[in-house]
């Protein structure tokens, strides 16, 4: 099976629900003629012109519009360039794509998906390097989904747009350029998945820090850790039984997340194992971000995120504890 | 002449002109009087939270929804009760909404700020300013191409929202189908809008070369026939047009607001201009309807709405238990 980018995946997936779903549309700034400015659309528009727009840099806009056209029976997909620019995004997402099915008394429901690059790491700075989970976490009503392979990535973004409900699509920059067998099944939204075993601590992450704590297992074997990494792959609703039974046999859980510590997905996931299971748990903690704003120049940002080495010596530090 | 269009409109079925603004006139008559009966009801504590009454703006409502099909579709306000009855929503159903009844149009859930009816077209009430420009710049979206437009009912506060700017120029440049009717009702809230709104607010969409106007909005007469012109170019797929309509609320902002920052003599020159009144004169003087028969219908909606108060107020309430999903299943 041919390897292809993760870009490459998440440009398949729009191409193949446009070509089966004529309700689908798509629309954001730069995505159509120019293709991205992650060059993650290109040749969209040249196939399905009618479908595929331009539109201003109005955010606001953007998520009215697929509100709006939602409620009349479309399958909108919009781009927001940097989730850094999703405040602007959510009167719309909150109070009236989230709300709908629920308040209208289940006439309709809000079938739209937003897909927006977040993550550090490209030197872009505070203001455009952000992960907004936390920002859309407690939202009732929006899933989240964030996918970490190019195989999820593409069998994500199906399973999304074909949701009859809203779904906030994060796309992790520094993954557009990572390689990886596609089969083109769908992801159902919701499951997570194992993708290590190991017997002695779980580690638990979403999109990049997937890989940062395969690296770090790797490197835990030379001091006979064996650990069992489970890639969460959406947020809301939160896959916490396959977390579970990982910590039954386990007994220890690391919750590794690129993104500030006060109020993130990892606390929650620590306070739902810990609700659930405490009396099966010798450790629990989290690895995140600081609670401060991401620096620009290299050195500091390096230094700022959870990096393999920085789950590694977490983990070795806890076990000497 | 009578519009072909408006005789399809819910509820609204009519022989000819005449019959068309007797029905039209009723519609209005049933705002006002069930915006009373919801005064009443909340001072007696049946209605909850807040309430924005539409006292006063009917014939904006009316006027504009009287020229919509079926398939239209429509975003109304927080001060929305006037936007769904004029799309011919069952004043029960409204009523006991607003009463948080089991048997309401959103069964409880919605409240009197967030209304949506579907079936009429009324993709929602917004209870954000600004919300019903998106909600309709949207479906303006969808609707493309169809014939079909979408129009949003908006107050003059939320002209100064970040929505307003960016959903008139987003549907301007994509040509969307949307007739964005501003109620400027003189007050954002509390506050006058000549005391927050820097220029005229029809300057903006004339600045983006939108199809622009400023009318008349207490007679129902005059807001049909500009609604019937921009409801037209946008079926046509000449784009968005824009309307401002003046009006006055003859009642407080909210429960809480009785008003005081009117200056004096304000609300009764504006009652002189009441478009109920105005409805009434026309009816009479212009159409030769008999006094009596205009009475007539005062007097039916009154024997209408005595019946909608008493089934509301025995109607049940939703059970605690009944089990809200947070998704629809996929």
């Amino acid at each position: 099976m041919a390897e292809i980018e993760f870009r490459r995946a998440i440009r398949d997936a729009l191409d193949e629900e446009l070509a089966r779903d004529e309700s689908v549309i798509f629309f954001g700034e730069d995505v159509a003629k120019a293709g991205g400015v992650f060059a993650v659309t290109p040749g969209l528009w040249e196939k399905y012109p009618d479908r595929v727009l331009d539109t201003p840099i109005s955010e606001l806009a953007l998520a009215g519009a697929a509100f709006g056209s939602a409620v009349c029976g479309k399958r909108p997909v919009f781009e927001i360039m940097f989730g850094d620019f999703l405040p602007l995004t959510m009167d719309s997402l909150v109070n009236q794509s989230a709300k709908y099915w629920y308040i209208s008394n289940e006439q309709a429901s809000i079938p739209l998906v937003v897909r927006s690059a977040i993550g550090a790491g490209g030197r872009f700075g505070a203001i455009h390097s952000q992960t907004p989970i936390s920002w859309f976490l407690g939202v009732p009503g929006l899933k989240i989904v964030c996918p970490a392979t190019p195989a999820d990535a593409k069998g994500l973004l199906k399973s999304a747009i074909r949701d009859p409900n809203p779904v906030l699509f994060l796309e992790h920059k520094r993954l557009y350029g990572l390689k990886g067998e596609v089969n083109g099944d769908l992801t159902p939204i919701g499951k997570g998945a194992v993708v290590r075993e190991g017997d002695d601590i779980t580690v638990v992450g979403a999109m990049k820090s997937v890989h940062d704590a395969l690296a770090a297992a790797g490197k835990l074997v030379e001091h006979s850790v064996e650990a069992e990494v489970i890639d969460l792959r959406t947020l809301r609703p939160m896959d916490i039984d396959l977390v579970l039974e990982s910590v039954a046999k386990t007994s220890r859980l690391v919750v590794v997340e690129e993104g500030p510590r006060t109020g993130g997905w990892a606390a929650e996931v620590v306070a739902r194992v810990s609700e659930a299971a405490l009396d099966q748990l010798d450790d629990i903690w989290r690895i995140t971000t600081a609670d401060a704003p991401i620096p620009y120049s290299p050195t500091l940002e390096d230094a700022f995120l959870p990096a393999p080495d920085v789950i590694v010596e977490s983990i070795l530090a806890h076990r000497r504890k | 002449m009578l519009g072909r269009t408006a005789v399809t409109r819910g509820s609204l079925s009519v022989a000819d002109e005449v019959g068309l603004y007797l029905e039209l006139y009723r519609r209005m008559v049933l705002i006002r009087q069930f915006e009373d009966l919801v005064n009443a009801l909340f001072l007696q504590g049946q209605v909850h939270g807040t309430t924005h009454l539409c006292s006063g703006q009917e014939a904006v409502a009316v006027g504009v929804t009287s020229v919509l099909d079926p398939a239209d579709r429509v975003a109304g306000t927080y001060r929305g009760h006037g936007h769904a009855l004029a799309l011919g929503l069952d004043p029960q159903r409204l009523l006991d909404e607003l009463l948080g009844r089991e048997t309401g149009i959103c069964a409880g859930r919605a409240g009197s700020m967030n209304v949506v009816d579907l079936e009429h077209g009324l993709m929602g009430c917004f209870g954000i300013v600004g919300g019903s420009i998106a909600a309709a710049t949207g479906a303006g979206l969808a609707l493309r191409g169809t014939g079909n437009v979408a129009v949003a009912f908006f107050g003059d506060g939320a002209t100064n929202q970040g929505y307003f700017f960016e959903c008139l120029n987003f549907a301007k440049v994509m040509n969307l189908p949307v007739v964005y009717v501003c109620e400027n009702n003189g007050y954002g809230e509390y506050t006058p809008f000549t005391a927050v709104t820097a220029g005229s607010i029809i300057a903006r969409p004339l600045a983006m070369e939108i199809p622009s106007q400023t009318l008349d909005g207490n007679d129902l007469w005059v807001v049909r026939a500009a609604a019937r012109q921009a409801v037209e170019t946008a079926r046509r797929g000449d784009g968005p047009s824009f309307i401002e309509a003046l009006t006055y609320r003859f009642v407080g902002h909210s429960r809480s607001d009785p008003g005081k920052y009117r200056p004096e003599g304000e609300l009764d020159r504006w009652r002189l201009k009441d478009p109920l009144a105005v409805g009434r004169r026309r009816l009479v003087e212009e159409h030769r309807v008999p006094e009596s028969e205009v009475e007539s219908i005062v007097e039916d909606v009154r024997t209408e709405l005595d019946r909608v108060r008493q089934k509301g107020l025995a109607a049940p309430f939703p059970k605690p238990d009944a089990s809200a999903r947070e998704f629809k299943d996929g």
